[in-house]
C-alpha cells in the first residue's frame, strides 16, 4: 500500500520535517529532523526508480482527481534520475551541517535554518515530481523563498543584500514562467504537460505558443543562472552559509535544468521542434559564452566561494550547450553532466565550508598552506577540482567528451575545440588555489588551523570518490542519463 | 485627547463584532463568500486594530510572539494532516471521500479541517508580519 504512496510521500515528508523544525526551538532537535527526513529521501526515490524501471511511467492523481483535470505527480526516467540526485545529495551532506551550521547560525536561528533547508528541499523535490505546470511554479516558489531565506541567514551582511538581489530576479524569472503558462492554458485549457503537449501537436507554430515558449525558456533561465541572466549566482554563493551554498550548488540550478528540458522536450517538443528556430541557437551561443565569460571571472576572484560560484555559471553552460546540441548524445551529456556537477560542485563547496570553519576565511591570499594543515580536506578539494577540469578518470572527463562527440555528430568540428579550451581556464583557478593550498607556508589563522572534524570529512570525501567512481564506472549515471535522454527525444516526437 | 477616547471606546465596542464577522467568514465559506483565508485576515485585523490604538505591548500579552511563531506551522500542519488522514483511509493524499459515511460528508469534512488550518496559518502569518514590521527599532 505504501509503495502506491511513495510520488507523494517524496514530497510531504520534508514538508511535515520543515513544520516540524518550525516548531521546536533547539538546534539540535532540528537537525535530527532534518537528518532522519534527508537520509529517508533517497530510499523513497530509489523505491521509485524501481517502480519506474519495472512498469515504466509511475501517475499519481492527488484528491483523488483523475489527470488532466487534477494534479498529477508523474515520475518517469527523467525525473526520477533529478529525484535521485537532489536526495541522495541532501542524505550525504547532512552530517556536514550538523557542526557548520552551529557555528556559522546564532542558536535561535538555527532550527529555522533546518526549516528553511527541508522546505526548500520539499520544493525542489515537488518541481521535479509534478506533472502540473502550476503545481510546478508552486513548488518553484516554495523552493525559491526557502532559499532566500537560507541566503539571508548567511553571517556576512552582505547577504541580506544578496538575498534581495536574488529575490527580485528569481520572482521576475517565476512571473515570466507563470505568464507563459497562463498562455498554455489559454490556447490549450489545460496544465498537465501531457495533455498540454497532446494539444500541442495541433496548433504547432502559431503566435501564442511561441511567445509562451519565449516566456517559459526566459523565465526558467533566469532561475538556472543561463548568462547573461546569472548576475545574481555569485553573490547569493558567496555569502550564504556553507551548507546552503553547497545545497544549493549542487541541486538548486539542476532542479531548474530538468525543468528546462521538461519543457523543451517534453511539452513543447511535440508541436515544435526544438533545432527549427532560434532558441537553439541563441542557447548554444549564450552556453559558450558562459563557458568562456564566467571561467574568466572565476580566475580573477579572490573569494574561493565567488570563484567556484562563477565556475557553477560556466559549469550550467555544458549543460544548456548539451540541451542546444538536441541531439541524444547531446542531451545525455547534459544530464550525466547535472548528475556529474552536482558531485563536483557538493564537494567542492563543502571542502571550502570546511576550510572556513577552521579558519573563518573562504579569501585565496589569506589561505597560502592550507593544504599542508587540513590535507584531507585539501586532497578531497584537489581530486573534486580535477573532476571540474574534466581529466580522464573523473566525472568532468565522461560528460565533456560525451558533448565533444555530441558536437561532431551535429556537424560542429570547432565545437570540441572550445570545451577543451574553457577547460584549460579551468585549469587556472583550480589550479590556482591548489598553488596557493599547498606550495606556501601557513600563516595567519592558517597556520594554527586543525583538520576539519570527521563529520565534515566523511560527506566531502564520499563525493570526492563519487567522482572518482562514476568517472570510472558510468553504467549508473551515464547508462541512466542515456535512457532519460532516449524518453525525452522518444516523446518529443 | 477627545477623540482618542471615542477611538478606544468605539473599538472595544467593535473587537468582539469583527471577531464574530471573522467567525461568520470561516464558517459560512460554504456556503458564500469567505473561508479561512479571509476569515484568518479579519481575525489578524481585530488584534491589529488593537494593537494601534492601545499599543504594541498590549496587543503581545494579547496574542504573544511564541503563540504566533507555533501557529503558523501548527495550521499547516492541519491542513498536510488532513491530506495524510485521506491516505490513512486508504485513499490518494488529500482525498476526503472517505473521511466520513459517504463523499460528499467526507468532502465537507475535509474541507471544513483543511479552511481551519488556513485560518490559523493566515491569522498568524499577518500578525507575525505586522510584529516584525512594528517591533522594529525598539
Amino acid at each position: 500500500m505504501i509503495l502506491d504512496h511513495l510520488p507523494i510521500i517524496q514530497v510531504i515528508v520534508p514538508l511535515f520535517g520543515a513544520l516540524l523544525c518550525a516548531l521546536t526551538r533547539s538546534g539540535k532537535v532540528a537537525w535530527v529532523i532534518a537528518a532522519i527526513v534527508s537520509l529517508l529521501m533517497p530510499l523513497v526515490a530509489i523505491g521509485l526508480l524501481q517502480q519506474v524501471l519495472s512498469q515504466g511511467v509511475v501517475s499519481y492523481a492527488i484528491g483523488g482527481w483523475l489527470p488532466p483535470v487534477g494534479i498529477e505527480y508523474r515520475v518517469d526516467l527523467l525525473n526520477v534520475f533529478v529525484l535521485l540526485v537532489v536526495s541522495i545529495v541532501g542524505a550525504v551532506m547532512i552530517p556536514f551541517a550538523a557542526r557548520s551550521v552551529a557555528a556559522e547560525i546564532p542558536e535561535h536561528k538555527q532550527s529555522w535554518f533546518y526549516s528553511m533547508y527541508l522546505l526548500c528541499m520539499c520544493g525542489l523535490l515537488g518541481i521535479t515530481i509534478t506533472g502540473d505546470a502550476f503545481n510546478a511554479f508552486v513548488f518553484l516558489e516554495v523552493s525559491s523563498l526557502a532559499t532566500y531565506t537560507l541566503i539571508a541567514l548567511g553571517s556576512d551582511r552582505r547577504a541580506l543584500i544578496a538575498s534581495y538581489q536574488y529575490l527580485i530576479v528569481g520572482t521576475i524569472g517565476a512571473t515570466f514562467y507563470i505568464i507563459g503558462v497562463g498562455i498554455l492554458l489559454t490556447v490549450t485549457g489545460t496544465l498537465n504537460m501531457v495533455d498540454i503537449a497532446d494539444k500541442l501537436g495541433d496548433i504547432g507554430q502559431t503566435r501564442p505558443v511561441l511567445a509562451a515558449l519565449a516566456f517559459i525558456i526566459v523565465g526558467i533561465s533566469l532561475k538556472l543562472a543561463l548568462f547573461p541572466l546569472h548576475v545574481w549566482l555569485p553573490n547569493a554563493y558567496a555569502y550564504a552559509p556553507s551548507f546552503a551554498t553547497s545545497f544549493l550548488a549542487a541541486t538548486a540550478t539542476k532542479v531548474a535544468v530538468y525543468l528546462f528540458v521538461r519543457f523543451v522536450f517534453g511539452v513543447f517538443g511535440t508541436g515544435i521542434e526544438f533545432g527549427s528556430f532560434a532558441v537553439a541557437d541563441v542557447l548554444l551561443v549564450l552556453s559558450i559564452f558562459a563557458m568562456f565569460g564566467a571561467s574568466i571571472v572565476a580566475v580573477f576572484e579572490n573569494n574561493i566561494k565567488r570563484a567556484l560560484a562563477y565556475s557553477s555559471v560556466s559549469q550550467i553552460g555544458y549543460m544548456t550547450l548539451g540541451i542546444a546540441l538536441g541531439n541524444l548524445t547531446g542531451l545525455t551529456g547534459g544530464l550525466v553532466h547535472l548528475f556529474n556537477h552536482a558531485l563536483i560542485k557538493g564537494g567542492l563547496f563543502m571542502a571550502v565550508g570546511a576550510v572556513a570553519y577552521r579558519t573563518g576565511t573562504a579569501r585565496i591570499n589569506e589561505l597560502g598552506g592550507i593544504g599542508r594543515r587540513m590535507p584531507w580536506t585539501m586532497a578531497a578539494f584537489t581530486i573534486a577540482g580535477m573532476a571540474i577540469i574534466g581529466v580522464p578518470g573523473t566525472v568532468g572527463f565522461i560528460s565533456k567528451y560525451l558533448l565533444a562527440v555530441a558536437s561532431f555528430e551535429q556537424g560542429y568540428w570547432w565545437l570540441p575545440f572550445l570545451i577543451v579550451l574553457s577547460s584549460l581556464i579551468a585549469v587556472l583557478y583550480i589550479g590556482r588555489i591548489v598553488e596557493v593550498a599547498w606550495f606556501r607556508e601557513p600563516t595567519g589563522a592558517v597556520a594554527t588551523a586543525t583538520e576539519a572534524p570527521l563529520s565534515m570529512l566523511i560527506p566531502i570525501w564520499i563525493l570526492a570518490l563519487a567522482c572518482v567512481l562514476f568517472g570510472l564506472d558510468t553504467e549508473f549515471s551515464a547508462g541512466l542519463a542515456e535512457r532519460a535522454a532516449a524518453f525525452m527525444m522518444g516523446a518529443g516526437g | 485627547m477627545l477623540l482618542d477616547v471615542i477611538l478606544r471606546v468605539i473599538t472595544k465596542l467593535l473587537l468582539p463584532f469583527i471577531l464574530v464577522f471573522a467567525l461568520y467568514v470561516q464558517f459560512h465559506g460554504d456556503y458564500g463568500p469567505g473561508g479561512g483565508f479571509q476569515a484568518g485576515v479579519i481575525a489578524a485585523a481585530s488584534v491589529i486594530l488593537y494593537a494601534m490604538l492601545f499599543g504594541l505591548e498590549a496587543a503581545r500579552a494579547l496574542v504573544p510572539v511564541w503563540v504566533v511563531e507555533k501557529m503558523i506551522p501548527i495550521g499547516v500542519l492541519i491542513y498536510a494532516g488532513v491530506g495524510v488522514a485521506g491516505m490513512f483511509t486508504g485513499q490518494a493524499f488529500l482525498d476526503y471521500n472517505h473521511l466520513a459515511h459517504d463523499s460528499v460528508h467526507g468532502q465537507e469534512w475535509g474541507v471544513f479541517l483543511v479552511e481551519v488550518g488556513v485560518f490559523v496559518t493566515v491569522s498568524s502569518t499577518m500578525l507575525g508580519i505586522f510584529y516584525a514590521f512594528a517591533g522594529r527599532g525598539r
